[in-house]
């Protein structure tokens, strides 16, 4: 094969790979910020706060990183009910959620980032699944485990996260929400029930994918500034309250930093794709699969 | 210009009043109510407060040491620190602080670069001796000659960093003809592959792939492929803790084995890093500054690595303390010994004592240079080797970090090519 | 919220302001006897801590003043703070490198630049809903942050060094220089920020705050409001930067693009009070003094976290700031 064509198409790959990751991390984001409209700036750092206690537990215990993801999202989810109800007692029933808010959030992901340094160090922590060392060779294609595996847990959760959103009742509710709480109300369902149940769920996936990094990669308490800008985008491209927009911007964004480094240099691949949602905001901010506001 | 004459005078006086103690006028009231302050910012949290801590720690116990043996010029020893958050931006504010509030006699840096010129300025505006850690070239830039930096890289990073890996590369089986680079974005890394791309045009070697990566780089996948398909016989790769990490992770998943594999990569010196990748580390050669071979079994360093060892859990500091720590202290130890020979707290009498002395430490004996670096360079390349699991013991004991070069510290024989045996 | 309704009392100058007009001469020379007090007291205290000490408060004071005219009057949230201000404190390197000019016109040329990246900023986002705009800065700041990585004049990663003189007489040493500065720069700033919250440009800022909408139908001139606000934000931050490197004698990315300014450049006026010029002012001495007090007494990533829940804290339970509490009580 020729070498050039060889690279593009490990490029790709590797790219869809990494793009998994990212839609993991930005699906939850795409609930509470772009269905809930509550900006959770702090979604990256709750995710490090989950990929943390997946290695605290997964240590102590001899688990796997991935299914001890899968046993405390329940508490993830009890967790982010507990900020959704403090976030709603003391900005959304004011209507001060735009910059109180927004200041809220921000000071949340310091408590964590912090917080982590206090108990953990500042060191990286890792727990590797014996996997996390097998790669797969599909002829001129490498596949290591250490990324698929994840993307396949995020495949899974996302799948089901999304029939469920379109099939029950509660799920097309959360998606009403974000359309028209009155509306629901109308309907005798408690939109602040609604959100709050929603925004759980968000932090819950923030915490799995926290579960899908510590197998890709070490971790540090401030990991989560890599992910803020990333998912921030991803989202907006992807058109906000949509989950399937979202997936697809997460996974061309991971091909276009990944192609951008095998061929520009890895230097110029955040600026790239960074640039690239400026461009975006300015000519079309709806997002790549939104409809036109 | 009234309150500087002041200082001075204030200062001139203290010095005599410390002078008269230390000739042993009042050895008892020196002893318990005029101690010699040691001032500095130290990386206690964010991002460099890993090897911050390792060095507090290091510092820390050479002064329950110097305390037991009676202090330093017969004062006890007291270290003055705060948390610099590894922000620059307030390390001017905690040297001024140490100097005019807190009255500390000596004043040693930071750690690492960043935080070092942040706090020059301040420091040569009251003519203090200086004596840092692991700076790189700061002071080509403000030519102090109070400055003396504790770092094995020497003056001329340019032309010595990588001349050992190239060496090295040299005695490969089949002589390279090409050579990749790839350094993140940092002043170390940058420096670290500006002397592979001299030595590699020196010795007549292709650069085929010569690249820099940003520290938010988060997979390594496409650009170990690029290097990969490039063929280069030798790599050199400029990194630090977490892209070390994933540089190494990338290239064992796509079996890239070329004959030379390394450089200068910070993280694989630090415990927890070789307690991660156990057998993947096998054959890497890499920049080093200690490794606990028969070759640099200097006087004490056992003894200080022990002590170390001891409470490094309890501090949530890098276990085994190869690193960083053996030149904390010997930092320390350089304070001491200067201090002792001038006999005094004497800012100008230390600088010329370190200028002229040669110096007798746990990392062995060395001299300044004019610009106040190591007179004589000893960048280490050390290979990985008979690396089976993560288990630490292991690095507490010669033969697994062998040194390569230079060549009088040299305690084994080149493997080559990267990756694990049988690959 | 507010409704249509609303909107032409809110345009309407306040009852104070149409009984007496905004007097800006004794606030100029109060707050010009203010800095002198400040400037004699440090030289009889001889320290030259207090001046770094000051100076880290006052360009924390300049910032969060700056941030307030666009994300308090408002309501548009910057996110990249660290960005305007990096760009202010490379202009400063690059004009140095170039022409060998000093702090004073590096100042100048770093309100220019940075003015004109909050113009363009603006003008790409200031149209959309606040939240793009604030995620626009976010990303912004990233884009900035790599631009000047691969720019090798500038000293690319491995940063720039800027030899300061030892001695600027008149003063007493260059600290004490950069102090004074900081002071005029700090001053002038709230003076600005005062006039504009006093001006029809603050007055409209505060209608399309309330209800963009509304403010929009009734005739506010929004976008080019915005537009005016986002220049001087941007600049006001630039000028902020722009004595950075002469401060640490050296600048690297990292440093200049640090996350600390950002955080403090939202949480200070918050805690002081937003939409008003005092808030800012309150907050930055309040956070910033608690930050250098803590860095010197409890010294450990504690410090950090109190900050982290002195916003949370204070967001939650005093919506209005420090200044709130007193206006509450009035």
């Amino acid at each position: 094969m020729d070498p050039d064509l060889q690279l593009l198409l490990n490029g790709v790959v590797s790219g869809l790979l990494l793009g998994g990751l990212y839609a993991f991390a930005a699906s939850g984001l795409a609930m509470s910020f772009g269905m809930l409209d509550i900006v959770n700036i702090a979604h990256p750092a709750l995710m490090i706060a989950g990929a943390f206690s997946v290695v605290v537990v997964g240590t102590a215990l001899g688990l796997d990183p991935l299914l001890v993801a899968v046993l405390q999202a329940p508490l993830f989810y009890v967790l982010g009910i507990g900020i959704y109800s403090v976030y709603h007692h003391f900005f959304e029933r004011r209507g001060e959620e735009a910059l109180q808010g927004l200041a809220f959030f921000f000071g949340i992901m310091f408590i964590i980032e912090v917080g982590l340094v206090m108990a953990f160090g500042p060191e990286q922590r890792f727990l590797d699944p014996p996997y996390a060392f097998v790669t797969l060779r599909l002829g001129e294609i490498d596949v290591p485990l250490r990324m698929l595996v994840p993307m396949l847990l995020a495949a899974a959760v996302l799948g089901l996260l999304l029939l469920w959103l379109r099939s029950s009742f509660t799920g097309l509710a959360i998606g009403a929400v974000a359309q028209d709480a009155e509306a629901l109300r109308l309907m005798a369902i408690d939109p602040v029930r609604i959100k709050r149940l929603a925004f759980g769920l968000s932090v819950a996936l923030a915490a799995l994918a926290g579960g899908a990094l510590v197998v890709v990669q070490p971790v540090e308490p401030t990991s989560g500034q890599i992910f803020i800008g990333r998912v921030f985008a991803i989202c907006i491209m992807g058109g906000m309250a949509s989950l399937p927009g979202c997936i697809a911007a997460a996974l061309l964004f991971g091909v276009v930093e990944n192609v951008t480094a095998t061929f520009a240099g890895p230097s110029w691949s955040p600026a790239v794709a960074f640039g690239w949602l400026l461009l975006m905001l300015a000519v079309r901010p709806q997002g790549l699969f939104g409809k036109a506001a | 210009m009234h309150s500087t004459t002041r200082r001075d005078l204030g200062r001139f006086a203290l010095g005599a009043a410390v002078g008269g103690a230390a000739a042993g006028a009042f050895p008892a009231f020196a002893q318990s109510a005029n101690p010699i302050r040691i001032g500095f910012a130290m990386a206690l949290s964010g991002g460099l407060a890993g090897n911050g801590r390792a060095t507090l720690l290091a510092y820390q116990i050479w002064a329950a040491e110097a305390n037991a043996r009676g202090g330093v010029l017969g004062r006890p020893v007291q270290l003055v620190f705060y948390d610099d958050q590894t922000t620059p931006g307030l390390v001017p504010g905690i040297y001024t602080k140490l100097m005019d509030v807190d009255r500390v006699d000596i004043v040693t840096s930071p750690y690492a670069t960043a935080m070092i010129a942040p706090s020059m300025p301040v420091v040569m505006q009251r003519n203090m001796c200086f004596v840092t850690l692991f700076g790189a070239g700061v002071n080509e830039v403000f030519k102090y000659d109070r400055h003396f930096n504790m770092n094995i890289t020497g003056d001329n990073m340019k032309e010595t960093y990588a001349k050992g890996y190239f060496d090295v590369a040299a005695k490969l089986p089949t002589p390279p003809r090409s050579a990749a680079i790839l350094a993140v974005d940092n002043e170390f890394a940058q420096k670290a592959a500006e002397s592979a791309r001299f030595h590699a045009r020196q010795r007549g070697l292709r650069v085929v792939y010569d690249r820099s990566y940003p520290p938010s780089t988060v997979d390594f996948t496409p650009t170990v492929r690029a290097i990969q398909s490039a063929r280069p016989d030798v790599v050199f790769i400029g990194s630090y803790p977490p892209d070390s990490s994933g540089i190494l992770r990338a290239a064992s998943e796509l079996r890239f084995n070329p004959p030379m594999f390394g450089g200068g990569m910070v993280g694989p010196q630090l415990a927890a890093f070789q307690a991660q990748f156990g057998p993947i580390l096998n054959n890497l050669i890499n920049w080093d500054v200690y490794s606990p071979e028969p070759t640099m079994n200097f006087p004490g360093v056992a003894d200080f690595q022990e002590k170390y060892r001891t409470q490094a859990a309890k501090e949530q500091t890098d276990l085994l303390g190869n690193y960083i720590p053996p030149y904390a202290y010997a930092q320390m130890q350089v304070l001491e010994q200067s201090l002792a020979r001038v006999g005094r707290v004497d800012q100008a009498a230390l600088a010329a004592d370190m200028h002229a002395s040669e110096f007798d430490t746990i990392v062995g004996k060395f001299r300044f240079s004019a610009s106040g670096e190591w007179a004589e360079p000893r960048n280490l390349f050390v290979q990985f080797q008979n690396v089976r699991d993560g288990d630490l013991e292991k690095y507490k004991r010669p033969g697994t970090k062998v040194i390569l070069a230079p060549e009088n510290l040299k305690s084994g024989e080149l493997r080559a090519p990267y990756g694990p045996p049988g690959a | 919220m507010s409704t249509t309704a609303v909107v032409p009392a809110t345009l309407a100058p306040p009852p104070q302001g149409a009984a007496a007009p905004t007097r800006h001469l004794p606030f100029w020379l109060g707050a010009a006897a203010l800095g002198v007090a400040l400037f004699v007291a440090l030289r009889l205290i001889g320290n030259e801590y207090g001046y770094y000490v000051g100076y880290f408060i006052l360009q924390y004071v300049v910032l969060s003043s700056a941030w307030n005219i666009l994300g308090g009057y408002a309501g548009y949230v910057n996110f990249g703070a660290a960005g305007f201000m990096a760009t202010g404190a490379y202009t400063a390197i690059v004009l140095r490198k170039a022409t060998g000019l000093d702090l004073l016109p590096g100042i100048v040329a770093a309100a220019a630049v940075a003015g004109l990246l909050g113009l363009a900023t603006g003008y790409l986002t200031l149209r959309l809903r606040g939240v793009y705009f604030s995620i626009a800065t976010l990303c912004l700041a990233v884009v900035l942050h790599t631009l000047v990585v691969n720019w090798d004049y500038v000293g690319g990663s491995r940063g720039a060094y800027i030899v300061r003189p030892r001695e600027v007489p008149p003063f007493v040493s260059y600290g004490e220089y950069l102090f004074v500065v900081m002071l005029a720069l700090a001053i002038l700033t709230v003076g600005i920020a005062r006039a504009v919250q006093h001006s029809r440009i603050g007055r409209g800022l505060q209608a399309l705050r309330d209800n963009e909408r509304a403010a929009e139908a009734v005739g506010v001139p929004t976008l080019r409001l915005k537009l005016v606000a986002a220049t001087l934000c941007g600049a006001l931050m630039g000028v902020a930067g722009a004595p950075l490197p002469y401060y640490s004698g050296y600048l690297n990315p990292e440093a200049a693009f640090g996350l600390a300014y950002a955080v403090n450049a939202i949480a200070m006026p918050l805690i002081g009070g937003v939409g008003t010029w005092a808030g800012p002012v309150i907050g930055a001495v309040v956070l910033g003094g608690l930050q250098q007090a803590a860095t010197v007494t409890i010294s450990s990533a504690l410090n950090l976290w109190i900050v982290g829940w002195m916003l949370v804290i204070f967001v939650a339970l005093a919506p209005r700031g420090i200044l709130g509490w007193f206006q509450g009580r009035r």
